[in-house]
């Protein structure tokens, strides 16, 4: 656990970075901080691992005053990535990983050994252990310099922007994979970042910062789009911070309609052919396009995407009823096969009956 | 008085062929050395403070622009018609070449791996030694071909001063006793060996650094 207990920096010219932040980011959960530019969130990050030093308050690392020991000695424990990866260009990847366990004393045989499980760990093919920085993609790089981070095993992890220059696919990649890493190693992370998409995506909990460095709201993703603590948290979470709600709700809850899915070949019941709208399936029941009863001989209307009935959320129900052009939405199974059918007036029933669900829990 | 082959010297020249080679080396090469271990630390602060940097590099160009004569003339009270009157003022001129190309050098560290390497825990002087130096070294050794072979051909002056001018001594001494083979034994033998001592310090900046070799081959 890392706590802040009213830190502040101010520098020499008078302006204040970060201003009596009190804050506490919980064991094996990552603690995102997001913000404008000028919010201090790189401040507080960079005074974790005393690379600036506070004016004021202090930080504790498991109740322990992080001043209390000699800053190699904390740094080595604490894992670092940041933006650009800070790879060293001199040293091959399989070096760069090991640079940490070398500080330690750790010999080259071991720190290698160590080197080639993270490089797993990371998703890196091992051919690259012996290539330099430079001849990596900029995800790969990154992949590295998240290897390098966990190289020496810390129980904390800081992140400044890791991902934030690469492009939006390749960043989005690294994200899940960074998730899948987190669910296995369980560290402590600090993460900062600009885009409010970002945290939502990875944080357990989310510290909004504004100018000044004071902090605006802390709170759990679904929280602090349920209910931002001003207008300013408001605004910074965006227009769409309604529907990104959708995204912690369920989809399960949702009746599907299983009498409107069509075996292609099949002749369709009389009740069938009063539906609005019916799904054409293939053998197995994956499906194929909507068909009008009333026309049934046109060519069937795309479906878009499907959501998965049991695992995906609201907001990808919704989105799958909103992009299709017969304002259906199709459930499927983990398969890929037609488990039923909904509208967007049903799920929008739904959100409602979940708000109101929210509203009662308060 | 005529020399039987090419490398053999005459008399006055008071010194072998290999001899010349050497002193030119030892000379040159030493001046280029000891620059190299002055200029790090003054690169290493003007870097730290830039305010401090047009100001020496103003210095360390004025020292260049005084003529060696006079230098050797000053020097001559305190050390005499010796290696080290010529050694000197080689060494200064040096640093108008060495301190930028420590400078250049040591700013082509992106800081972005400075800060990783702070945040890992590297001390100041294993960071000096083992990030920092390291990836100065291709700038670094591109200013030191180019100082040991200005010194190369720079100590040739020397010879004013009697006989420490390497290869130099051949130029005025062929003049006095009008022997054009000498200046010209004396030209080729300074221009192989500037050409061989670059091609060795490049070799030596290939093998060490192995990852700027692929750096060019990937841009």
């Amino acid at each position: 656990m890392i706590t802040f207990e009213n830190v502040s920096k101010r520098y020499p010219d008078g302006t204040e970075a970060v201003a009596e932040l009190s804050l506490e980011a919980p064991d094996a959960a990552i603690t995102v901080l997001v913000g404008p530019s000028g919010c201090g969130k790189t401040t507080t990050l960079r005074m974790t691992n005393r690379l600036v030093e506070p004016s004021g308050g202090r930080i504790l690392i498991d109740g322990e005053d992080i001043r209390s020991r000699p800053v190699a000695q904390l740094r080595r424990g604490i894992g670092y990535v940041i933006q650009h990866a800070g790879l060293f260009p001199h040293r091959t990847v399989a070096d760069n990983v090991a640079t940490v366990p070398r500080l330690l004393g750790k010999d080259r045989r071991a720190a290698r050994k160590r080197s080639m499980e993270l490089m797993e760990l990371v998703g890196l093919d091992l051919a690259f252990a012996d290539r330099y920085p430079h001849q990596l993609s900029g995800g790969q790089q990154q992949r590295v310099g998240v290897a390098r981070a966990l190289a020496a095993d810390p129980a904390i992890l800081l992140m400044d922007e890791p991902f934030s220059a690469v492009d939006p696919i390749v960043r989005k990649s690294l994200q899940e994979q960074f998730l899948q890493i987190q669910a296995e190693v369980g560290k402590t992370i600090l993460f900062v970042t600009h885009d409010i998409d970002e945290a939502i995506r990875i944080g357990d909990k989310i510290a909004v910062l504004r100018k000044g460095g004071h902090l605006a709201q802390f709170a759990a993703p679904r929280d602090l789009l349920e209910k931002p603590a001003d207008a300013f948290v408001e605004e910074f979470l965006g227009l769409d911070r309604g529907v990104r709600r959708l995204t912690f709700i369920s989809a399960s809850g949702l009746s599907l309609h299983t009498d409107a899915l069509v075996k292609q070949g099949v002749e369709p019941t009389a009740g069938q052919l009063e539906q609005p709208w019916l799904l054409l399936v293939d053998d197995a029941g994956t499906p194929i396009g909507w068909i009008d009863p009333r026309s049934p001989n046109a060519a069937p209307i795309p479906i878009g995407h499907p959501f998965i009935a049991g695992g995906d959320s609201l907001r990808a129900a919704l989105d799958a009823a909103v992009l299709c052009p017969t304002g259906w939405a199709v459930g499927v199974d983990e398969q890929g096969h037609a488990v039923g059918v909904v509208s967007q007036e049903e799920i929008a029933v739904a959100i409602r009956e979940a708000h109101r669900a929210s509203l009662e829990a308060v | 008085m005529a020399a039987t082959g090419i490398f053999d010297m005459p008399s006055y020249v008071q010194s072998s062929y290999l001899g010349l080679v050497w002193l030119q080396l030892e000379v040159s090469l030493g001046a280029t050395l000891a620059g190299l271990v002055i200029s790090l630390p003054i690169g290493q602060l003007c870097s730290r403070l830039p305010k401090l940097y047009p100001a020496t590099l103003g210095i360390v160009t004025l020292i260049y622009s005084i003529p060696s004569i006079a230098l050797f003339v000053l020097l001559i009270d305190y050390t005499g018609e010796s290696e080290t009157t010529v050694f000197i003022p080689l060494t200064l001129y040096t640093l108008a070449i060495l301190v930028p190309g420590v400078v250049d050098g040591i700013r082509s560290v992106p800081r972005d791996v400075l800060d990783a390497a702070d945040g890992m825990g590297y001390g100041r002087i294993r960071r000096y030694l083992t990030v920092e130096l390291p990836i100065a070294l291709p700038t670094l050794m591109a200013a030191v071909r180019v100082a040991a072979v200005s010194s190369l051909s720079l100590m040739s002056i020397g010879a004013t001063i009697g006989n420490y001018g390497g290869f130099g001594d051949l130029f005025l001494l062929g003049l006095r006793f009008f022997d054009n083979r000498l200046i010209w034994v004396g030209l080729i033998s300074l221009l192989v060996l500037s050409v061989l001592c670059d091609l060795l310090l490049r070799g030596a900046q290939r093998l060490l650094t192995p990852w700027a070799r692929s750096l060019r081959g990937a841009s």
